[in-house]
């Protein structure tokens, strides 16, 4: 069962959650200030974070963003108009109470300063004198000690449908002392005309108490507004010893039958459904490390399935092929769903973005549109959450350096206002994410320059366009002509690409000088699965992720121009870096004839991986070697075919880095 | 006998505080995220009390409070408002609607279980 500290987990989660949805109401505000959904959602979401705040102990969050709510009430009713001031008003005011969110619940606000300067901004914004609490000051003299109080207690007759039984408030006054209680019940009526849903019936008690007169009147404190109650203190009457109720038989049937219809028509049991549904509204909240554990199980499943297949294959049983038949496809599906339960819309972390356009673009002086689609796109939860630090970079970039500012713009008759384009959408089991700008492109023969400047390629190389513009992902090359506060602070596109290599993406761009430039940023759907290429070497398996792979070729003498001991191979032309698996993992079996290559490609390189021979295409379901075999170089995960062998999923980019390692090693030894 | 009581609430972490408050206080709870979904859910079991939020998208706690009473088995189980202040109109507009009471968030498990108290007996 649940306990304290998970809820107050979901009270995070959900406050952050509401944050986000404060910020995309205020932006989807700022663009149509007559969206009155839009404001609605933005005070029930400021009004929620307020209400369970303080029941969580957030007090300094909940005073504070009691002041943000007195706002956006004037707002909702249309007492304050939207303009930029408020908005941005209510942007600090939701970084701050995340700011307090983040922190210690008891522990003053971080920053108390700007605390202070919002809460004054919001108070001069709604006037703050009227909404000061006015307390009520018609205290009552308290009486204390023994004394006995004679209450009268005429419920309204509407009491029943209001959901209120007078015979609870009469238990609840028992809790107080002694009572005793006479009902009047001059206003019964006769049966032909008693309706069992109005309450005719009222009492006089004598109750002989303690309490304090606050404690009494909370006894009535929901029926007060409508029935007819009076208190009078006997101080004359003797303190009564503890009284029987005096049963009229005739009334207390009938309360008590009117107990029993609601009882039962409440009990009514409707249909047969089950007792216990618990009810976790649109959507449950699952730890995804359980998650990933049913994956591993569901991986261990499809491997078994397999070995029970090939198994029912071999004994040619049809009563027992039928069945494996079944499991088969029953397994198939069950890996389908619950991959597709790792799956979410990508647009939680399109939002994000649209504040840091808003932000970035007041910070240059830039007027920018983000424009998203494809936002229900779904995609594995794990690449999703990677993928949100090299978006927020490319975003930067076009904010930075692709769009210009509003008066060169209009200069080169393009509209003041520039547009980035955030669009998701699927292509086969890949997930395609373009970041697109209008801005004023890549400007290749720069980017030329400036890598030769930087000794990054050698003053004489012949480049096409496309090439040129790979170049912005090697390593240290960064074209800003200075480096400003919104992008390029020292990490660069290089950064990004390995990135998306980590996720077995990969990127691309397209460019046109004074139109604009799209980054192409191509992902799996999920990690939990690679499609891949299966190769042989020396009667091993291995499985190289097929994003990675251009071609594969047959190798004979006229790809060894250099004799076969060389590691370079000539492939229409061009030479090619090779790897000899067999040579990488110490296979000891001599090679075949005719061996085969894979080339890869390796961030800006090609290489062939040179292995025995190709067997084709493998979807499989990656499992991780364990705490022993996560440092073995060169491979990154393993798999387990039907067969029950294993085969290594390999990293090339690591095979081709320690291939390199070994190489110099052994040249310098040579050298020395 | 442990009573069934229905907790409605856009807020998750609300629905649970109420939810954990209540279940260890021996009752059942049935969660609902808004006025839509717990017409839907009491249709489907016997409910012996309702404790609502106001503010809620889909259908507001007024509405539900109007639809609940326009059942005929549920003419007369209480029904509790969450109000954020003793916001009086609200109260007002709710009783109205034919709530029982009402409770002012922040409360505390205790104050919870003395308004259940109150009107489940």
């Amino acid at each position: 069962m649940e306990d304290g500290s998970e809820i107050l987990q979901t009270f995070k989660l959900e406050a952050e959650e509401l944050l986000v949805s404060v910020e995309e109401c205020v932006l989807d505000i700022e663009d149509n200030p007559r969206d009155q959904d839009a404001i609605n959602r933005l005070f029930r979401a400021v009004h929620t974070i307020k209400g369970s705040g303080s029941m969580f102990g957030y007090m300094a969050l909940a005073a504070f963003t009691h002041h943000l709510e007195s706002v956006l009430d004037k707002v909702r009713s249309g007492l304050l108009p939207i303009d930029r001031h408020l908005i941005d008003l209510v942007l600090d005011s939701r970084d701050l109470i995340k700011g307090m969110l983040e922190g210690d619940p008891s522990a003053p606000a971080e920053d108390q300063v700007k605390l202070n300067a919002t809460v004054a901004s919001l108070a001069a914004l709604c006037d703050h004198k009227a909404a000061e609490t006015e307390k009520n000051s018609d205290q009552e003299e308290t009486v204390t000690g023994m004394r006995t109080i004679r209450i009268r207690f005429q419920p309204n007759p509407s009491t029943f449908r209001q959901g209120m039984d007078p015979a609870c408030i009469l238990d609840e006054l028992r809790e107080l002392g002694t009572c005793d209680i006479r009902p009047l019940c001059s206003s019964v009526p006769g049966l032909q005309d008693f309706d069992p849903h109005t309450c005719y019936i009222g009492w006089e008690i004598d109750l002989t108490t303690e309490a304090s007169p606050e404690d009494l009147r909370s006894v009535f404190i929901f029926v007060e507004d409508d029935a007819e109650i009076s208190m009078e203190t006997l101080e004359d009457l003797p303190v009564v010893e503890e009284t029987e109720v005096k049963p009229v038989p005739a009334v207390v049937e009938i309360v008590e039958a009117k107990a029993e219809l609601s009882a039962a028509a409440v009990a009514e049991p409707a249909s047969g459904a089950k007792r216990k549904v618990i009810a976790e509204g649109e959507s449950v909240r699952v730890a995804s490390d359980k998650l990933d554990k049913l994956i591993n199980l569901i991986g261990e499943l499809v491997i078994t399935q397999a070995q029970l297949a090939q198994v029912a294959s071999s004994v040619e049983n049809h009563d027992l092929a039928t069945p494996v038949e079944g499991i088969e496809r029953l397994v198939a599906e069950l890996r389908d769903v619950v991959l597709s339960v790792r799956m979410m819309p990508i647009g939680s972390t399109f939002n994000r973005f649209r504040r840091l356009v808003r932000d970035l673009s007041a910070e240059l002086g830039k007027e920018i549109e983000l424009v998203t689609e494809g936002a229900e796109t779904e995609m594995d939860k794990g690449v999703i959450d990677r993928l949100a630090d090299p978006l927020v970079h490319l975003i930067r970039n076009c904010v930075d350096h692709g769009i210009e500012p509003p008066a060169e713009r209009v200069a080169k008759g393009k509209p003041a206002k520039g547009r980035i384009r955030l669009v998701a959408a699927h292509r086969g089991t890949n997930v395609v994410i373009s970041v697109e700008d209008d801005g004023k492109g890549l400007d290749s023969e720069a980017i030329r320059r400036k890598a030769i400047e930087k000794g990054l390629i050698s003053a004489d190389a012949q480049l096409s366009r496309k090439e040129a513009f790979d170049l912005i992902f090697m390593p240290g090359f960064s074209t800003a002509s200075q480096i400003t506060n919104v992008s390029g602070r020292g990490v660069g596109m290089d950064v990004v690409r390995r990135e998306i290599d980590g996720l077995r993406g990969n990127i691309e761009v397209e460019s046109e000088t004074d139109h604009g430039s799209v980054m192409h940023l191509s992902l799996p759907l999920t990690l939990a699965i690679i499609d891949g290429l299966l190769v042989e070497v020396s009667a091993s398996e291995f499985v190289i992720p097929l994003s990675t792979i251009e071609e594969c070729l047959e190798l004979d003498e006229s790809h060894f121009p250099l004799g076969s001991g060389r590691n370079v191979i000539q492939v229409r032309g061009e030479a090619l870096p090779c790897v000899f698996l067999r040579e990488f993992f110490h296979l000891a079996s001599p090679p075949p004839t005719i061996q085969e290559a894979v080339v890869a490609r390796v961030g800006n390189s090609r290489v062939a991986v040179v292995v025995d021979h190709v067997v084709g295409d493998h979807q499989t379901v990656i499992k991780s070697l364990g705490k022993v075999y996560q440092d073995v170089q060169g491979v990154s995960g393993a798999t387990i075919m039907g067969d029950g062998q294993v085969a290594l999923i390999l990293d090339v980019d690591q095979i081709v880095r320690s291939a390199e390692k070994e190489e110099l090693a052994a040249l310098s030894i040579a050298v020395a | 006998m442990p009573k069934t009581v229905m907790t409605v609430d856009d807020s998750a972490s609300m629905r649970q505080m109420v939810s954990f408050t209540l279940k260890r206080a021996g009752h059942d709870v049935v969660e609902a995220c808004d006025g839509k979904d717990a017409l839907t859910k009491i249709g489907g079991q016997p409910v012996h009390m309702i404790i609502t939020d106001l503010n809620m998208p889909n259908m507001d706690g007024f509405e539900l409070i109007r639809q609940v009473r326009s059942k005929p088995q549920y003419m007369c189980v209480p029904i509790i408002m969450l109000t954020t202040e003793s916001q009086g109109d609200k109260v007002k507009e709710g009783k109205a609607a034919g709530a029982t009471g009402w409770i002012v968030k922040p409360f505390k498990a205790e104050d919870l279980l003395a308004v259940v108290k109150k009107v489940l007996g």
